[in-house]
């Protein structure tokens, strides 16, 4: 059966393929239809083969399906195979169901917009990219995925091209991308020149086995690292996505908190091997996500767009993930990345639930008092915001408690503090989200609020099954201390088994009661301060921002790193387009161009004077001709030439 | 006797020849171009060629120069006058081209070992050209069919009125 | 007995007067006549050489170029007409629209 995993990616290539070709002819209904149901298939697929793995002994979970020969050229040589282990196959549902949810959301929230077929092709486009970035067994075929999810970003973001912002934000993530692209690109080749073989299976065991000088492996490391960074979002290459939430909000949801961003992390927890081997790649990880994650949560919290918020908050939560991975805590990230990806994409689906309701508004402070208009909508943000700030018995809770402990045993105690405190921040903002939209009175325009509304089933039933997951999902992965197993981590030992870094859950379980505690504390104390500042105690934030005005304006504009950015890469950059555009373009291109135009007229207007007209001239041409011929052929004779 | 022939025969031709590049009046050109064509008759006869001579006859000194001859009526170009040339430079060239050309042409034909002395004998002039024309030369024979009634066509075309 | 260089020879006079009358006449019809006179001389010559050779392959060659001749006068003599519709009867340099 497993060698049936072909089908996983077929049905969204054939929804690309049938939507992208026949779309415009099918209409809206069938189009929407046939995309998600591609996805759903491929959902069940990849269901299948889980069923499939589960049912092997947990050494073998390993399989790889050949399709065909792809690349042949000299010594390099790429087939075209799919790996299904436990890591792909966990990657490979969460991006199958999260999107089967949210394309069915995006046929009600796009309802009326124009281009709908094409907005469907793109979506299993990106559906297709990201399972063959998954699935891959080789650095090309998740180079393939890598940028093809990045092509598919770049046009669902300015999906609505015609207007300005969408258009400019879809070059600012295509550019940035670019930035780790090139990295990322460069280490694959590096890894060629090394191990002589681009496919997973050769590669990682070589790693370790001190083929490789430290030099060359903290190289292949860090240039893999810059692309993880570009894709998700981390400091200093997360400029892009705060611009991105530009896009319609299901692909918010979908692309920019759900998965694609998440791509990052599934590579170096898949080529794991490579960072251990090198000594500083590993902290490298830890620390830029340690601060990414600080830095994204203090920004979130004065934030005053909807999306915005969601956006530094995926940020943030990313760092989380990246916090575990250079811990070496592999299995807590793929954890935490499947809880966010279901509590993230139901927070996003709820804006757009909100924003739909409001016309598009999207400033939290013109909100507020949505509780009893949108019932079902205010229910599963609660759900999603309880999951994100790390409550008790809802997901986000077991992952971050994973991270955390994974994070104490192997980094110490400085990351785990700084996870700590971000669990904090993130608690705040999520719940400062949640009092500000739903609760208080309504502080927009009345004639909308009044007109507020739950959204319809089709939006709905999406909404539902996330929150049930955002609740539920995280009973996959119980702590160590509660003695009941951890399934999902259970479940990834194998593609883990080789780690070499030691040290795994050696915490006593007292150490680990008391940061459970701690955590839950710091948590406790976010909500807390948030139900004071912005419920308890209105207009006292309000004071507050204005007398740390200072403070307010270097957070609200994300320490200002846009503007740096813009003065020492952009505007150099410009100025060097603008005195190419303007000297050697005119001088040297139009000139070379326009000379050349000119001398082949100037040469024209010479030759047209041979052009007379009369007949007798061109005789004369003629017979000048014989008498050379004929000239020609007797000097031949005589002379012998 | 034959050379006698010929002499006079070839003199005829070449005074002819220059007289229809010389006569200013169209109609006596035409004239001199029909002594021209019956002198080569007359030396096709005595090459052996009598069915060339016969048709030289027919095509060109009747019809062709027929043909000429009602042009210039039907246009009335009996009497037209050449304006001065504006562009002398064409005689004088044209002339010096010829010279060369002349000299050239004349130099090869003596120096080339191919012009030997002519055999006496008689040919079965028609029965062999016949023979020839539906044998080995069909294709060529049926595509001037062709040319011809394109001409015919082209012809009818570019002579007639434009309607408007 | 006339040996074939003669004829040859006055081929080439024929040919070189023809030239010379397209070159140095301006009246059309004259032009035309010219050019005439020049596929004669070269008709010559081919009769010439097909006695010389004892080659049918000359005489049924004169054969095709009278046809194609008859052809072009024919043409010749249309366009002819067709120029001293517009004006042009005298001159064939008042025919010099074509010039670059």
């Amino acid at each position: 059966m497993l060698d049936y995993a072909w089908l996983i990616p077929l049905f969204p290539l054939v929804g690309v393929l049938v939507n992208g070709l026949l779309g415009r002819w099918l209409g809206r209904r069938v189009v929407a239809a046939l995309a998600s149901l591609a996805v759903a298939a491929s959902f069940v697929a990849a269901l299948v083969m889980l069923v499939e793995l589960l049912g092997l002994d947990p050494e073998s979970r390993s399989h790889v399906v050949p399709l065909y020969r792809w690349i042949v050229s000299g010594d390099f040589q790429v087939e075209a195979r799919l790996l299904i282990d436990p890591l792909s196959i966990v990657m490979a549902l969460v991006v199958t169901g999260v999107s089967a949810l949210i394309h069915i959301y995006s046929a009600a929230y796009m309802h009326g917009e124009q281009y709908y077929e094409r907005y469907f092709t793109w979506l299993n486009l990106f559906v297709l990219m990201m399972l063959i970035l998954v699935l891959g067994d080789s650095f090309v075929t998740l180079y393939v995925g890598w940028e093809g999810v990045g092509l598919s970003s770049f046009l669902l973001i300015g999906y609505w091209f015609q207007r300005e912002a969408p258009a400019k934000a879809a070059r600012k993530a295509f550019l940035v991308n670019r930035v780790g692209d090139l990295g990322f690109a460069l280490g694959i080749m590096l890894i060629f020149a090394t191990f002589g073989s681009v496919t997973y299976a050769d590669v990682l065991p070589a790693a370790l086995s001190g083929l490789m000088t430290p030099g060359t492996a903290t190289a292949i490391a860090l240039l893999l690292l810059a692309g993880a960074v570009a894709k998700s979002a981390q400091f200093p290459l997360h400029v892009w996505l705060p611009d991105a939430m530009e896009g319609p909000t299901p692909v918010s949801a979908l692309i920019h908190a759900a998965t694609m961003v998440t791509a990052g992390v599934y590579m170096i927890a898949r080529v794991h091997p490579l960072f251990e081997a090198s000594a500083s790649a590993l902290s490298w990880v830890l620390w830029i996500g340690g601060l990414t994650a600080f830095f994204a949560a203090t920004v979130a919290v004065v934030q005053r767009d909807l999306k915005r918020i969601l956006a530094y908050s995926t940020i943030s939560q990313l760092g989380y993930m990246f916090l575990a991975l250079g811990a070496g805590a592999y299995g807590a990230a793929i954890f935490h990345l499947m809880t966010h990806a279901f509590f993230k994409a139901l927070l996003f689906l709820c804006a757009g639930a909100v924003m739909h309701a409001l016309d598009g508004e999207l400033d939290i402070f013109k909100m507020g008092g949505l509780r009893q208009k949108m019932r079902w909508t205010f229910m599963t943000t609660l759900a999603g915001v309880l999951a994100l700030s790390g409550v008790p018995l809802f997901s986000g809770f077991f992952s971050k408690e994973a991270i955390l402990a994974g994070v104490y045993a192997q980094a110490g105690l400085l990351p785990w503090l700084l996870g700590l405190v971000t669990a904090g921040i993130t608690a705040f903002y999520s719940f400062r989200l949640l009092f500000v939209v739903f609760y208080g009175r309504s502080r927009g325009e009345r004639r909308r609020a009044e007109a507020a509304h739950d959204p319809s089933a089709l939006m709905l039933v999406p909404l539902i099954l996330l929150a049930v997951l955002a609740i539920v999902g995280g009973y996959l992965g119980l702590p160590h201390v509660l003695g009941l197993g951890n399934a999902i981590e259970a479940f990834l030992e194998p593609v883990f088994a080789g780690t070499t870094l030691t040290g795994h859950a050696a915490a006593s379980s007292v150490i680990e009661w008391l940061m459970i505690a701690a955590a839950v504390v710091v948590v406790a104390a976010g909500a807390g301060l948030a139900y004071w500042l912005y419920l308890a105690r209105e207009g006292l934030a309000a004071r507050l921002t204005k007398g740390a005005e200072g403070v307010h304006n270097l957070l609200f504009n994300a320490y200002h790193v846009d503007t740096v950015y813009t003065t020492i890469v952009v505007e150099p950059l410009r100025s060097v387009g603008r005195a190419l555009s303007e000297t050697v373009e005119v001088m040297g291109v139009d000139r070379a161009a326009d000379g050349l135009a000119e001398l082949v007229g100037a040469l024209g207007t010479g030759v047209r004077r041979l052009q007379t007209g009369l007949v007798r001239n061109y005789a004369l041409g003629m017979l000048a001709g014989v008498v050379l011929l004929l000239g020609y052929f007797l000097a031949r004779i005589l002379i012998g030439w | 006797m034959e050379m006698v022939v010929f002499a006079v025969l070839a003199g005829v031709a070449v005074l002819a020849g220059l007289g229809v590049v010389a006569q200013r009046n169209v109609v006596h050109s035409a004239l001199f171009l029909l002594v021209n064509f019956a002198c080569l008759a007359g030396l096709y006869i005595l090459l052996n060629a009598q069915f060339l001579a016969v048709v030289q006859i027919i095509v060109y000194a009747t019809a062709i120069v027929v043909l000429f001859l009602f042009v210039v009526m039907l246009l009335g170009m009996e009497h037209a006058r050449e304006t001065p040339d504006l562009r002398p430079y064409h005689a004088i060239a044209g002339a010096a081209l010829g010279a060369l050309l002349l000299g050239g042409v004349v130099w090869a034909f003596v120096a080339s070992p191919a012009a030997a002395a002519i055999e006496p004998g008689i040919v079965s002039d028609v029965r062999e050209i016949g023979a020839a024309l539906l044998t080995d030369f069909s294709v060529p024979f049926e595509l001037v069919s062709v040319v011809l009634l394109v001409a015919l066509i082209g012809a009818i075309v570019l002579a007639k009125t434009r309607l408007q | 007995m006339v040996p074939g260089e003669y004829y040859l020879i006055l081929s080439a006079a024929l040919f070189v007067t023809g030239a010379v009358g397209v070159l140095v006449r301006r009246n059309p019809l004259v032009v035309f006549m010219s050019v005439e006179m020049m596929l004669n001389a070269v008709n010559l010559t081919l009769v010439t050489y097909a006695r010389v050779w004892d080659d049918v392959a000359g005489r049924v060659f004169v054969l095709l170029v009278m046809a194609v001749a008859a052809a072009e006068v024919a043409i010749g003599l249309a366009i002819i007409v067709a120029l001293a519709r517009h004006g042009i009867s005298a001159d064939v340099d008042e025919a010099n629209l074509l010039k670059g």
